[in-house]
């Protein structure tokens, strides 16, 4: 069962890499999509087939693998646009610049006092991991759906990191936090329709007309 | 009774969902605002038991003070908000009536929370539902502040939920079962894990400090409540940025009970002050009045942060500030609205003698900018001395003077521009805006209230600010 959840967050965190180092709009919307079905396994993973467990991994599978993607897919088809073009740090610079975050997250998480159960998982460094590659991607694309992808992401890290608490955490809870995610990404999801229609373009770097 | 509170601004927010007539939406603003008002009244005055521990809601003083603040603010909004959709036929209500009276909810669940997951969502409710409402003006300027006010929040939300699943995990290796209920926390605080809930806290000063806006975190908030329309910037200045600074508080209160008070305390005296000095070098030479304002709303937030960051007599000034600050931010910004429709535009370029074309709300204007600079006799007056007694009484009079001098520059930087904005002889020739009653009263009422916290506090009042402060403080 742990190997199991480990080769998960392993290909959660190659999905991360994935995503930095990619132009195609589509392809970076499905890696995040299937890294969205891979969190769904693992409340099932760590901590066996439950009610609690199986209606969040349900929700996960749901909301972050399927319908999220569905609705950011059908966004960039809407406007006509497959690429990411010029963000503002290069591809391979944001790569290494996540393989540096990466490996930092490793090296800080053995020194954070762990439970005994957690200390050969891989739960808390690929949490933070997943965050703040997430917190790259927002910073660095200039395509208002890539940093809506980046905002995903980084509530993926959170949710790894929620079920090693899934004790504390009470469904209702969860199931709102989720909810909440669907309902900021569908209202994130009207001001880039708004952006395209009053702008010609969904280029963030044209929203500047605000500065002191 | 504390649930229905939170529930029904949600029951009318889908009645004016429904109801297809313009003016009974609107009016469905003043109805719940003050029915909430009486029932949030009736709440705190009765001195009901804080609720068992393990419960998700309940009020202790903390909350009933934030409570009172957001509601009476909420109160006055709502009938400005009336004749201001009146004015805005052609733009419509069916989004603007239901998000605020589903952000009302929001910001009521997110006070009286005592689980911090349901706390957390909460707030971000507040964000998404505000969003549309900053949007409201649907305009260019209008988007860019809506993008980069959900994004910054939404990224700064993310980081308090990591800091509160720090916090959970600083409780998994204690004796009792892992938690996230408040009054569970507090109970075990000395077994937790230090190392987490530090980190814990940090993050959650990050985050929730992203939504109240303290410097560096700031960024979002001159650009978001510049374009969003006036009642909305009241709202946001006033209501939403001290449910967040109670989120803080919450973890404050944390720390305090694991004995890592210090820490914190320093962690908020730095933001504080940052926040103070960035104010002061923005609104020196201040064009835009509503952006000036922003400026202002981050240097009370820092005020309220140093407060605490002080501790003693200083957090019961802080207490205190925060309801001054969030009735007189009301005041400013619903005068500021009228302004600005009087001239169609916000920026001193053309905004001059305001108080020739629209007499009532330019003093409104003028008397809202003497009270929030601490002008006596008004509230902020009696709640900054009392933070100042608190830092000099402490010992910190390198803070004092620094707070002293900095609140000077603001006082000189924000009067150079409200001055410009309210006296003189007015360039314009033809008047587009005359005072209506439902849109001078609420601010009117609001700074009425704020002259009469200056003048006398009543008994109550006190008592209850004091036993706040005696939960911050640790003692009880």
């Amino acid at each position: 069962m742990h190997s199991l959840s480990n080769f998960c967050l392993l290909l959660v965190v190659l999905l991360n890499f994935f995503t930095l180092g990619s132009a195609r709009l589509g392809a970076c919307i499905r890696a995040v999509a299937i890294q969205g079905g891979l969190l769904a396994l693992l409340p099932i993973l760590s901590h066996g087939i439950t009610g609690h467990t199986l209606l969040l991994s349900g929700g996960a599978l749901l909301l972050k693998g399927i319908f999220i993607p569905w609705l950011l897919l059908r966004a960039i088809r809407e406007v006509r646009i497959r690429r990411e073009v010029e963000p503002l740090i290069g591809y391979v610079p944001t790569l290494l610049l996540g393989a540096l975050i990466t490996a930092g997250t490793f090296i800080f998480a053995d020194f954070l006092p762990l439970l005994p159960q957690h200390h050969d998982g891989l739960f808390i460094p690929t949490a933070l991991a997943t965050f703040f590659s997430g917190f790259l991607l927002l910073m660095t694309r200039r395509k208002a759906i890539t940093q809506v992808l980046g905002y995903l992401m980084l509530e993926n890290g959170i949710f790894i990191f929620g079920i090693l608490l899934s004790d504390a955490m009470p469904l209702m809870v969860e199931a709102g936090v989720l909810l909440d995610l669907l309902v900021g990404v569908f209202v994130m999801g009207i001001v880039m329709n708004q952006i395209n229609r009053e702008f010609s373009t969904i280029n963030t770097e044209r929203l500047s007309a605000l500065k002191e | 009774m504390l649930a229905a509170l939170i529930l029904f601004p949600l029951f009318f927010a889908a009645l004016a969902l429904l109801l297809p007539w313009y003016q009974g939406r609107s009016w469905m603003l003043p109805l719940a605002g003050t029915l909430h008002l009486l029932l949030a009244s009736f709440l705190v005055v009765r001195q009901a038991p804080v609720a068992a521990p393990g419960t998700w809601i309940g009020l202790d003083s903390l909350s009933k003070i934030v409570l009172l603040a957001t509601s009476l603010l909420f109160f006055c909004c709502a009938f400005y908000a009336v004749e201001y959709l009146k004015l805005h036929r052609a733009r419509g209500n069916k989004v603007m009536a239901p998000c605020l009276l589903i952000f009302l909810s929001a910001m009521t669940l997110a006070v009286v929370a005592r689980h911090l997951g349901v706390l957390w969502m909460a707030v971000e409710t507040t964000t998404i539902a505000s969003a549309p409402l900053i949007y409201y003006n649907r305009n260019r300027l209008s988007i860019e502040a809506t993008w980069k006010y959900l994004l910054i929040c939404s990224v700064g939300i993310a980081l308090a939920m990591f800091g509160i699943l720090f916090i959970a995990y600083s409780a998994l290796g204690g004796a009792g079962p892992a938690t996230l209920q408040f009054d569970k926390l507090l109970a075990a605080a000395p077994t937790l894990a230090s190392p987490w809930l530090h980190a814990g806290f940090v993050f959650l000063l990050v985050g929730f400090g992203t939504k109240m806006g303290l410097a560096p975190l700031h960024t979002w908030k001159p650009d978001a409540y510049g374009e969003a329309p006036a009642v909305i910037g009241a709202l946001l200045s006033g209501g939403l940025t001290s449910v967040a600074f109670l989120a803080i508080v919450r973890g404050v209160q944390l720390m305090g009970a694991a004995g890592d008070l210090t820490m914190a305390r320093h962690a908020l005296l730095g933001m504080g002050l940052l926040s103070l000095l960035l104010a002061a070098v923005f609104m020196v030479r201040q064009p835009d009045i509503k952006r000036m304002l922003a400026y202002s709303s981050v240097e009370h937030m820092g005020i309220l942060a140093i407060g605490i960051g002080i501790g003693g007599l200083a957090t019961y000034g802080a207490l205190l500030h925060l309801i001054n600050n969030a009735l007189t931010k009301g005041c400013l910004f619903l005068s500021a609205g009228n302004i600005q429709r009087a001239f169609a535009s916000k920026n001193l370029s053309e905004v001059r003698g305001a108080i020739s074309v629209v007499p009532v709300s330019g003093t409104l204007f003028l008397v809202g900018f003497l009270a929030i600079t601490g002008s006596p006799p008004f509230g902020l007056f009696m709640s900054e001395f009392t933070i100042l007694r608190g830092i000099f009484s402490g010992g910190h009079t390198a803070v004092g003077v620094a707070f002293l001098s900095l609140l000077a520059m603001i006082f000189i930087g924000m009067g150079a521009t409200v001055l410009a904005a309210t006296q003189g002889e007015t360039t314009e020739k033809k008047v587009l805006f005359k005072d209506r009653f439902l849109l001078v009263a609420p601010p009117l009422i609001l700074i009425l209230v704020v002259l009469l916290l200056g003048l006398y506090i009543p008994e109550p009042l006190r008592a209850l600010l004091q036993n706040a402060a005696n939960l911050l403080e640790g003692k009880s």
